[in-house]
């Protein structure tokens, strides 16, 4: 756990100490010893998570559609939504059934394209490594992209994490997901295609979002380096994306540039 | 109201394949002093994967071709604009749906 305050207070060094300690509205720049202390509660993680749910509430009643459009039951659609809970892996789902592609093809397809949660969960474990196993178990079942980047987000402003706020971010979530998806498959063919209301879009506005925020909180030297990373990123996934699935695409690009970044770290 | 027994297979492998990720670094981590260098790596994965994700929702991957959703990145420029002004999570989504919808309703 040392490890990890002490690499996060590298970036917030720099920007930090200019900056006057008792002035209040610099609140969101500066990270004081005031400001890690707070113990964020699960209505703060509620609270933090509901800019997502237009993402959820718009995929997942997308996902309930093709899913009654796939012939699934409500009851199937919410059992998926409820167990295998990831967005795109439940259309890809969907959409093998339909073609009775075998059992074994569809798994291994959902375990590639839910693979890059291993890398959300290896970023977020080392702040929750105080808490009992079972807890663990339990925030890291819930994580997703979003979810992530809302977490990330608060790491990268010099927040403490803690049990509480990430349960309460990873429910609100989950439970908004579930009742979209099955909301979706039972009324779905009463409700004007998401899509068509620009709705998909909430996916890509909140990443970019997110984005912006992680980049935020950098000293301008710090920033460059990461620009330079993103550079490299597009790339990667362009060139990976001719030869791979676009999910395969995401993990290995990741890892290679994440690398790179440690490399030409000054 | 009924459960097929192929689709509740395929429901319960799929869960376990997808829990397994999520879960074992939460697993593994507790049990281990990661290096530095490793933290320093792990550091990367928020910014990189985030790139990665939004380049993925601009590209439309076909079995055999790889396009640019140009309404997606036309959309994207004026989103990234409002998400650096705001600095705003609620209002660069709601933005982006609204000018999404737009691009979609005109083009």
């Amino acid at each position: 756990m040392k490890d990890v305050q002490a690499i996060e207070e590298q970036p917030r060094g720099k920007s930090g100490e200019e900056q006057v300690p008792s002035s209040s509205n610099s609140a969101k720049e500066l990270y004081t010893s005031a400001e890690q202390q707070t113990e964020p509660t699960f209505a703060n993680g509620v609270r933090d998570g509901i800019p997502t749910l237009l993402g959820y509430i718009s995929i997942g009643l997308a996902a309930g559609i093709v899913g009654a459009a796939s012939h699934l039951s409500v009851v199937e659609v919410g059992l998926m939504s409820l167990l295998v809970y990831a967005g795109a892996a439940q259309f890809i789902i969907c959409a093998m059934l339909v073609v009775h592609t075998p059992i074994s093809a569809i798994i291994l397809t959902t375990f590639i394209v839910n693979l890059r949660n291993f890398l959300l969960s290896a970023t977020l474990a080392p702040h929750f490594t105080r808490y009992s196993l079972l807890r663990n178990m339990g925030i890291g079942l819930l994580v997703t992209d979003e979810s992530f980047g809302v977490a990330a987000g608060r790491i990268a402003q010099g927040k403490s994490l803690n049990d509480r706020w990430m349960n309460g971010l990873n429910l609100t979530a989950y439970a908004s997901w579930i009742v979209s998806c099955v909301v979706g498959a039972m009324f779905g063919s009463w409700i004007a295609d998401p899509e068509q209301l620009g709705m998909d879009y909430a996916l890509t506005g909140m990443f970019v979002a997110l984005l912006v925020l992680q980049l935020g909180h950098l000293a301008s030297e710090k920033l460059k380096h990461y620009l330079r990373l993103m550079v490299y990123m597009v790339i990667a996934m362009l060139l990976l994306s001719l030869v791979v699935s676009s999910q395969l695409a995401v993990i290995i690009a990741t890892v290679i540039v994440a690398t790179i970044g440690v490399v030409t770290e000054k | 109201m009924t459960i097929q027994w192929t689709t509740l297979m395929v429901i319960i492998g799929c869960a376990l394949v997808t829990m397994i990720p999520r879960v074992l670094p939460f697993i593994v981590v507790r049990n281990l002093n990661l290096p530095e260098s490793v933290l320093k790596w792990l550091s990367y994965i928020p910014v990189c994967i985030l790139t990665a994700l939004v380049v993925e929702s601009l590209l439309i991957q076909n079995e055999d071709s790889l396009q640019i959703d140009w309404q997606a990145v036309i959309v994207f420029i004026p989103t990234l604009v409002i998400a650096i002004k705001t600095r705003s999570l609620s209002i660069t989504v709601i933005a982006g749906v609204i000018m999404m919808a737009l691009v979609r309703y005109f083009f």
